[in-house]
């Protein structure tokens, strides 16, 4: 098991890399410091040497690649590729390029408003979604499970965006029953935090809810649920001890891409309730232009996406003991 | 903004293209029945109806042409040289139609079907008295779904957005078929070396989450549809990609491909005549049901303020606007119903018509 853990991180390395290279690419060559210093200080009305001083301060006097002017190892180190995208392998995230501060530092911050929104959403809408599709699946064929597979599929064709809209306009502005937005932290958080996860949790209904009863449909067409059920067991027992179990791994792996979303939080949550977690992060560098930020998080949601794959196959095992991690 | 001539061909060029597919698909035994098995399914012709509908709007307001513009006294005119002076604007054919829609514009909001503005203005009343009252609309009881800030027309606005959601789905699979088939295929039939090198460059781009590569993407070129399309496109086709893939490896085990190589044909003709026809449903499939997702993705991307520009009429601008709107009393809920319904009457017939599609021609994916 640690063997097949510590392999499955060295495979990670390369890919790493392959993030680190795309983003280099997209944020140094194809935009080079000097356009992102004049899209930051203003395309009009900045001098040659306002610019100088501003990627000085910055660090991005250097070259690309390679520094003539160094000697040594300095002819590497002493590079834009080195001091700004390299260093985001260690998760070294530097300063933001607006106002100086550390970006390290305010992830680190911001990544708990993040977190009390998607964990309580993911643990609570896995419960919902897989009693929500057993209780549709034991119903197969009958009307409640016409039913609810037309709901779902409605419900999936509505875009997210009218979950939120909607749900705040009714809730807070009709009915009063929470805050507008805003976030607060230790339990008085809990009054703001409620109707975002609440909504979180209506939004993926429709379509998670479907998949699920899928995958638990096609389980007990299967020849082992027949057996259970000819040796007696009871509906309950064949749903809940052998279809549940069975249906793990396809459930897992549907889990597994939501990971790097449960620290970047609901983007689209965040910025509408203003929870000041890492996808509204996101959203107020986009605003401000602040690349060295949405560098940093393209990078870190990809560390996070890579450690979550690696999750899911250990994962496996332990939902399912056939599989073996060679 | 592309220029119309270009635009126009690209719109017969794609027509042209999807007819033709559409002639060959129909010569083929396993698509006909498959096509036997969706004029059957009642709830599958519906959505492809509305759909076409759906099509039809868009094509419309795809087809756009500059008219020569005219003095105050109504008289073309011209330039110097004696060449006509054009609008700056190009309109659509679909402008042209609508231009009772597009002309009858109000001074702000109205209510859908109101005869009466929806805010207060200084009026003189008709006994002479002068004070604040709902002043009459210039169109009453003509906007069926109301007016905007601005006084547009809601339902001629929710129609214009149309073109950008099909757009956004059409060109980002355009961008997405080419590579996803090009790379899957050859992964799977050459293996070794060239699978390794596609499954990396898959692999790598897939593990950076969606929305941050468009942030990136977006940050870097700017907002507009063209580059909208490009990053989903490239943030889309890994999917398909790794499916096709798969299909490949298994495809070309079999004796049919075999036989073809022992008769001596080239790894291409292989390729093109024995494995693509033989993954097609896959693609179509999954072009389908990838579709709503984009339609669905444009509206967010628009809303946070990274899909296309301000400038291009959509429905993710539509709901953005709807925002501060809700927090008026009384609220304007028009712009947003209109968004709501106009969204949902394309994407759900695509959802339904996608799953349709699946059990007619791939059963082993059957959901129901």
């Amino acid at each position: 098991m640690t063997s097949y853990i510590v392999r499955r991180l060295l495979y990670a390395v390369p890919i790493l890399i392959g993030v680190n290279a795309i983003t280099f690419a997209l944020f140094f060559v194809v935009n080079p410091p000097e356009r992102m210093a004049r899209r930051i200080l203003g395309e009009k009305n900045v001098t040659p040497a306002q610019v100088q001083a501003w990627l000085a301060d910055r660090g991005y006097d250097v070259p690309l690649f390679v520094n003539p002017n160094a000697k040594g190892a300095g002819r590497l180190v002493e590079t834009v590729f080195f001091r700004k995208s390299l260093t985001l392998l260690w998760l070294d995230f530097g300063t933001s390029d607006r106002n100086n501060v550390s970006i390290g530092g305010q992830i680190r911050e911001r990544m708990w408003p993040s977190l009390t929104i998607t964990v309580p959403m993911m643990i609570l809408s896995l419960l919902l979604y897989m009693s929500g599709a057993l209780l549709v699946a034991w119903a197969r064929g009958t009307y409640l499970d016409t039913g609810a597979v037309i709901v779902c599929v409605v419900a999936m064709s509505v875009s997210a965006l009218f979950y939120i809209v909607g749900g705040q306009w009714i809730v807070s502005r009709v009915l009063h029953l929470a805050p507008i937005s805003g976030y607060d932290t230790g339990l008085h958080a809990l009054k703001f935090l409620w109707l975002p996860v609440l909504i979180g949790i209506v939004r993926g209904a429709g379509g998670d809810i479907r998949f699920y009863r899928t995958v638990f449909l096609e389980e007990m067409g299967k020849d082992y649920v027949r057996t259970a059920r000819a040796k007696g067991a009871s509906e309950a027992r064949v749903l809940f001890r052998h279809v549940l179990r069975n249906a793990l791994i396809p459930v897992l792996t549907g889990v597994v891409t939501e990971i790097p979303f449960l620290f970047m939080g609901s983007l689209l949550l965040e910025t509408f309730f203003a929870i000041p977690g890492l996808g509204s992060f996101l959203i107020d560098a986009i605003q401000a232009q602040d690349f060295a930020i949405v560098r940093a998080e393209v990078y870190l949601g990809s560390v996070l996406y890579v450690l979550g794959l690696i999750l899911t196959d250990v994962s496996y095992t332990i939902a399912d003991p056939r599989v073996r991690l060679s | 903004m592309i220029a119309p001539v270009w635009q126009n061909l690209a719109v017969l060029a794609a027509v042209a293209g999807a007819s033709w597919l559409l002639r060959i698909a129909s010569t083929r035994e396993d698509w006909r029945s498959a096509w036997r098995q969706l004029t059957s399914n009642r709830i599958a012709m519906a959505s492809l109806a509305v759909i076409a509908l759906y099509v039809t709007v868009g094509l419309l307001d795809c087809v756009a042409w500059r008219d020569r513009a005219l003095d105050a006294g109504g008289k073309p005119l011209s330039d110097p040289a004696g060449r006509p002076i054009l609008e700056t604007r190009p309109l659509s054919v679909l402008d042209r139609l609508c231009t009772p829609l597009r002309t009858r514009t109000e001074k702000t909001y109205s209510a859908p079907l109101s005869a009466v503005q929806f805010t207060r203005e200084a009026v003189v009343r008709a006994d002479g008295s002068r004070g604040r009252d709902y002043p009459r609309l210039a169109w009453p009881r003509r906007h069926l779904l109301g007016t905007d800030r601005v006084g547009n027309d809601v339902f001629f606005m929710a129609l214009k957005g149309t073109r950008t959601a099909l757009l956004i789905g059409g060109l980002a699979t355009l961008i997405v078929l080419p590579l996803a088939i090009v790379f899957g295929l050859s992964a799977g039939y050459y293996g070794k070396r060239i699978d390794d090198a596609i499954q990396y460059t898959y692999t790598t781009l897939s593990s950076i989450p969606d929305v941050l590569l468009i942030a990136a993407f977006i940050l870097i070129f700017g907002r507009g549809l063209p580059q909208l399309c490009i990053i989903l496109g490239i943030t889309s086709w890994t999917g398909l990609c790794r499916l096709l893939r798969g299909e490949a490896l298994k495809l070309r085990e079999l004796d049919y491909v075999t036989a073809a190589r022992a008769l001596g044909s080239s790894d291409l003709t292989i390729l093109a005549r024995h494995l693509l026809p033989n993954v097609m449903h896959i693609v179509l499939i999954s072009f389908v049901l990838r579709f709503s997702d984009l339609v669905l993705t444009e509206a967010i991307l628009s809303y946070l303020g990274i899909g296309v520009d301000p400038a291009t009429g959509s429905w993710g601008h539509m709901i953005n606007a709807a925002r501060q709107e809700l927090t008026r009393d009384p609220a304007v809920w028009w712009n947003l119903a209109a968004a709501f319904t106009f969204m949902l009457g394309l994407v759900l017939p695509v959802n339904l018509f996608g799953d349709a599609l699946r059990d007619a021609l791939d059963p082993r994916l059957k959901t129901r």
